[in-house]
């Protein structure tokens, strides 16, 4: 047996269950689309970047970001669901290794978000919100595969530590809430004080969404390079404590 | 607790919930490490070589273990890639194994639209996708009506007959133990009470028991019962007492006799063979059947809160 077909068989399965639930699809699209619309035309008046770059460009980029954050973390939080209807026993009582599995888990949850960001940046494209070119497709597809990755690999690693899916709530209020709103996903980073500034620089998602308002051609701060770095150093931390954890769990 | 469970075998672990059974399935499963001894699955240890342990054993868990957002075909599929078959493998041992439950026809329905009957045949077809050669079935009828149940029982006897494989079935129902298993462990608060065969387990019990239902058991009535020749021990259980007796027929008239004399009144009397149950109760001094009933309402609760989801 080898780790290849182990991942391909997860994979395959996070994408037929994906492909099949059109309820949880539209559900996923509701809250980015809803501050995509709302903040976008509504804090138009009020708020241009630099006096050239209206708001809902501004924070085009950050609302695919959001897509893939919400997307990956409800994704990888999934093993809670297979540890209540277990599913995850028939898993790991098979005499295949834990990071494969882990690994195949992962690549499936992201391939899901990134299909869903994909459909985001599409309609940011026909809007004309963002400028794509084939250059700049392909370092955002890196960009969101990174985000992805390592954010489905951060909820795995939550996900292995709880018991039952009532912690599902405290982990959207608690990390994801503020991990997104402490982006700069929905203001600038530069010219931020105090603690503010502080959180939002130790922040791992400020640099995807930066990075993406870099391949998307919109205003940015740090050099795409950096932010490359500090995801792929994000993804690393996240996958070495997951894996820990996944490892761990005991049936 | 040290038995050895050969292949071919039907070895039934019968015993109240927490007894420890599902504790002793998940150890040889790999599942969870001993805290002291050792065991060995087809000359495997389970501790050093989980992963060959693995591959030589099929499982049926207690409590539901499927992808209940895919078809029953692609649960098998699945589980068959965990076990690295190729595809023509896979086809042709999932059409097998579909064969031998009956779920043919509904293979390429979602999981979630199967009653709880045809989600335990699909859970035991899986198990046995790839060949193993000891196959684990955990309380595989717990919930189920008894109509299912027989139907299940019938699987599992086919399966006994035709493959050769060890089968090592936990339960807490007595009738299941007896009808099914070669061989029955009675486990009761992580210790083997006692390992037979079920018709060797009820000999233990010789003879008859005879039943009787008084609302006013005197002790002196109870007494004068003892002193009847042949009878082994009386016991009073609420509402009623138990003779055990040699021959139960022959005692019957003795007993109203005595009950007349002291004026004692008798409603119902019945006379019958010791079945597994009375040997638990013999051998633990509790009964199993409260058990069975709280359990049977968790059950309840896991499936309602399945539908919440």
């Amino acid at each position: 047996m080898t780790v290849a077909s182990v991942i391909y068989t997860l994979w395959l399965r996070e994408v037929k269950r994906f492909s099949r639930s059109k309820s949880r699809l539209v559900g996923s699209f509701a809250l980015p689309g809803l501050f995509l619309i709302v903040l976008g035309t509504g804090m138009g008046g009020v708020f241009r970047y630099r006096e050239e770059v209206s708001y809902a460009s501004f924070i085009g980029p950050g609302i695919v970001v959001m897509s893939l954050l919400f997307s990956s973390m409800f994704g990888g939080m999934n093993v809670l669901w297979d540890k209540q209807f277990g599913f995850l026993k028939e898993i790991l009582v098979a005499p295949v290794g834990r990071m494969a599995i882990m690994t195949g888990k992962t690549l499936g949850t992201v391939t899901e978000s990134m299909l869903k960001g994909l459909v985001f940046l599409t309609a940011l494209a026909v809007w004309g919100l963002v400028r794509v070119d084939v250059p700049g497709l392909l370092l955002t597809l890196l960009f969101m595969f990174l985000i992805s990755g390592a954010f489905v690999s951060l909820a795995i690693a939550f996900a292995s530590r709880m018991n039952d899916p009532h912690g599902f709530p405290i982990v959207m209020n608690f990390i994801i809430m503020p991990i997104f709103f402490l982006s700069g996903a929905l203001f600038p980073v530069a010219g931020l004080s105090g603690w503010l500034s502080i959180v939002v620089h130790l922040n791992p998602l400020t640099y995807g969404v930066d990075g993406m308002r870099y391949a998307l051609g919109a205003p940015h701060e740090f050099s795409p390079l950096f932010n490359l770095g500090v995801l792929v150093g994000f993804w690393a931390v996240t996958t070495v404590v997951g894996g820990f954890l996944f490892n761990r769990i005991s049936i | 607790m040290s038995f050895e469970i050969e292949s071919g075998e039907l070895f039934g672990l019968l015993g109240p919930n927490g007894a420890g059974k599902t504790t002793l399935i998940s150890i040889l499963a790999t599942m969870l490490p001993a805290t002291r001894g050792s065991a060995t699955v087809c000359g495997f240890d389970v501790r050093t070589q989980a992963d060959q342990v693995r591959r030589s054993i099929g499982i049926v868990f207690q409590d539901p273990s499927l992808d209940d957002e895919l078809t029953g075909e692609e649960n098998l599929d699945f589980h068959a890639r965990l076990y690295g078959m190729d595809s023509r493998t896979r086809r042709s041992r999932r059409d097998e194994v579909l064969a031998l439950v009956d779920l043919e026809d509904r293979r390429n329905d979602l999981v979630k639209t199967y009653s709880g009957g045809m989600r335990r045949r699909l859970e035991i077809a899986r198990g046995l996708m790839h060949r193993p050669r000891v196959l684990f079935l955990d309380e595989p009828t717990l919930g189920l009506d008894p109509q299912t149940r027989r139907k299940i029982w019938h699987y599992i006897k086919d399966l006994k007959e035709s493959s050769g494989m060890a089968i090592i079935l936990t339960t807490h129902y007595m009738d299941e133990a007896d009808q099914l298993c070669t061989r029955i462990a009675i486990i009761d608060r992580g210790q083997i009470v006692a390992l037979d065969t079920p018709n060797a387990l009820k000999s233990h019990l010789a003879g008859d028991l005879v039943e009787l239902q008084t609302p006013s058991p005197s002790p002196e009535f109870i007494e004068h019962l003892g002193d009847i020749e042949d009878v082994d021990q009386v016991a009073v259980e609420d509402g009623g007492v138990v003779l055990t007796v040699a021959r139960g027929e022959s005692c019957v008239p003795r007993v109203f006799e005595i009950a007349q004399k002291l004026g004692v009144e008798i409603s119902t009397v019945s006379v019958r063979k010791p079945n597994l149950e009375d040997v638990f109760i013999k051998l633990t001094g509790r009964e199993i059947r409260e058990n069975a009933i709280a359990e049977v309402k968790d059950r309840i609760r896991i499936f309602m809160q399945r539908k919440r989801r």
